[in-house]
């Protein structure tokens, strides 16, 4: 598979040329600049220490930016501006500005674990993935990404009842996310579903949907983690140098 | 004839998916194992994994999850759980790992185990094996070909292993070790069974490639495409089915097998099966009995014309 890397061409970076003569040649026309000269004055020296500090991110230093990670890439050869070995690069130069130009897609990553499997250093690139789309929530710079969204959701079920149900999960995501359950692609499933189904199975999945399965003298293991988690979340905010939750 | 005595009987994690969308697995799984004499002891007041979620909220209470599973395991005088599951199985693993290797996630795990009232899980007391090596170990590809009734001859497969058998390596310390053992570049454990059982398996080289199954319904269009990728892949290669081993995969498979059809206008129409149906069928279990009604791919006419079933 190429290597796609990240386009050096940006729009901002095309000037016009009206009437441009070098050596009595006309080359008028559209120019890239590809990279301007210029003082960059806004790094961000605390930015790899701040991924580093939330999980996945620690091992980011080990970096030698050989790009296994965006050659073996599931996303990357969807899209080639998604690319690890970039992200990597910026962060450990404190790039902020440059990194946030990618902000939207970083959560993309699907967890294949290519890059980790490939990577000869181990950074585990997935994990810093992870810490700098978790790095772009906490620090304001994007919404929550559905990624993030459909995790707290999962999450919040396990904690709560040890286990997970399908169909409350789908239904919880699409609430939060605002999407309508009547997509033609799901209602073609659920319909295939009702179809093909036992029907003994099929009242059993509707009344789990009401009252999931719940794992039985969960409720220690509950309180435990949701005491754990609100201390890693602290934890990780003050890495930050963000305040308490809730406080601007 | 079977090979190793130890496997006759191990406790069985099925995990969250295989009692939802994953059921016909979980049907299958449970029917080869009866039919093979083969013990299934379901671990008692199992939990969830976590499967790709939990970690990223914090990977130590992902950690601390498995770990209540392998502690439920050794209480209950087992040495080796059983997972079919691609995402319980790494997690288990992972766990595994982890706590041998790690003293923040090994800490962690004893405060919540404490906290919760259970014996803290210490590494190295239990085993955690994927449905494919239950077989191969139990049984092996000698004892499947002796009681195979109705061979899958005929039947073209490229089978199909996902992201979380195989990566990341350093979780699955007897993988890569020499002939005998599973590959992590190429695994081979399913195509050994079904070929025992047999099928004829088409070299199929996206056998590791990622479904987006952590994303597919947060990020449906990209799980859309690397599913098409896949399905065309098979059907490229000339396989009919498409055996699948993890209930996640099995079910994007199916669900943006339709999702392409619908938004993307693509049709394939390669069927996807769990191994366990076609390693079922072949053993004289009735498609109705390892769940193949239950699959959104229709096989059942397929299945029919190669005389199975």
């Amino acid at each position: 598979m190429p290597i796609h890397e990240k386009s050096l061409i940006r729009p901002e970076n095309l000037r016009e040329q009206e009437n441009l003569v070098i050596e009595g040649m006309d080359v008028s026309g559209h120019w890239s600049t590809f990279i301007e000269s210029r003082a960059v004055t806004d790094y961000n020296e605390a930015l790899q220490e701040e991924i580093a500090a939330l999980p996945g991110g620690e091992n980011i230093h080990r970096c030698w930016q050989c790009g296994s990670c965006t050659n073996a890439c599931t996303v990357n050869a969807v899209n080639p501006e998604f690319n690890p070995r970039y992200w990597i690069y910026l962060i450990r130069l404190g790039m902020e500005d440059e990194l946030l130009r990618d902000k939207d897609i970083i959560w993309q990553c699907v967890s294949c674990n290519k890059c980790t499997y490939a990577c000869p250093r181990d950074v585990v690139p997935e994990g810093v993935m992870k810490a700098t789309a978790h790095w772009l929530e906490l620090k304001g710079h994007t919404p929550k990404s559905p990624s993030m969204l459909f995790d707290e959701v999962f999450a919040g079920q396990v904690i709560k009842t040890g286990r997970i149900e399908d169909g409350l999960v789908l239904r919880d995501f699409f609430k939060r996310t605002g999407q309508p359950l009547n997509q033609p692609w799901l209602v073609a499933m659920v319909l295939g579903l009702v179809k093909r189904f036992p029907l003994a199975y099929l009242i059993k999945l509707g009344i789990a949907t009401i009252r999931p399965d719940r794992t039985r003298g969960w409720g220690r293991a509950r309180d435990a983690i949701n005491e754990y988690a609100e201390e890693v979340e602290a934890q990780n905010r003050k890495a930050l140098g963000l305040g308490a939750k809730g406080a601007k | 004839m079977a090979q190793d005595m130890k496997h006759k009987k191990v406790a069985y994690y099925p995990g969250c998916a295989l009692e939802g969308s994953g059921h016909a697995y979980n049907r299958s799984t449970k029917a080869v194992g009866k039919a093979l004499g083969l013990d299934l002891v379901e671990l008692k007041n199992w939990n969830c994994c976590g499967a790709m979620e939990v970690k990223n909220v914090d990977p130590k209470i992902q950690t601390y999850l498995s770990a209540r599973n392998l502690s439920i395991t050794e209480q209950m005088g087992f040495d080796t759980v059983m997972a079919p599951c691609n995402g319980c199985y790494h997690n288990l693993k992972k766990a595994e790992y982890d706590l041998a290797h790690d003293a923040g996630s090994k800490e962690v795990n004893s405060r919540l185990s404490q906290k919760a009232g259970h014996k803290t899980y210490e590494a190295g007391q239990v085993e955690t094996i994927h449905a494919l090596d239950w077989i191969k170990r139990s049984i092996g590809e000698d004892g499947i070909r002796a009681r195979v009734k109705n061979s899958l001859k005929g039947l073209k497969i490229a089978n199909y292993y996902g992201c979380m058998y195989t990566r990341p390596r350093h979780i699955f310390p007897e993988k890569d070790q020499g002939p005998g053992s599973e590959s992590t570049a190429k695994p081979h454990f399913m195509d050994d069974i079904l070929a025992a059982a047999g099928a004829e398996n088409v070299d199929f080289p996206l056998k590791t490639a990622c479904c987006g199954g952590a994303h597919t319904l947060s990020d449906s269009d990209t799980s859309t495409k690397l599913v098409l990728n896949i399905l065309t892949a098979a059907e490229a290669c000339g396989a009919d089915v498409v055996a699948t081993e993890c209930p996640t995969c099995h079910t994007g498979l199916e669900m943006h097998q339709i999702r392409a059809e619908k938004v993307l206008g693509r049709k394939t129409n390669i069927k996807i099966l769990y191994f366990t149906q076609l390693l079922g069928m072949a053993l004289g279990l009735s498609a109705k009995t390892v769940g193949v009604n239950e699959n959104f791919s229709d096989a059942r006419p397929l299945l029919r014309e190669k005389g199975l079933g």
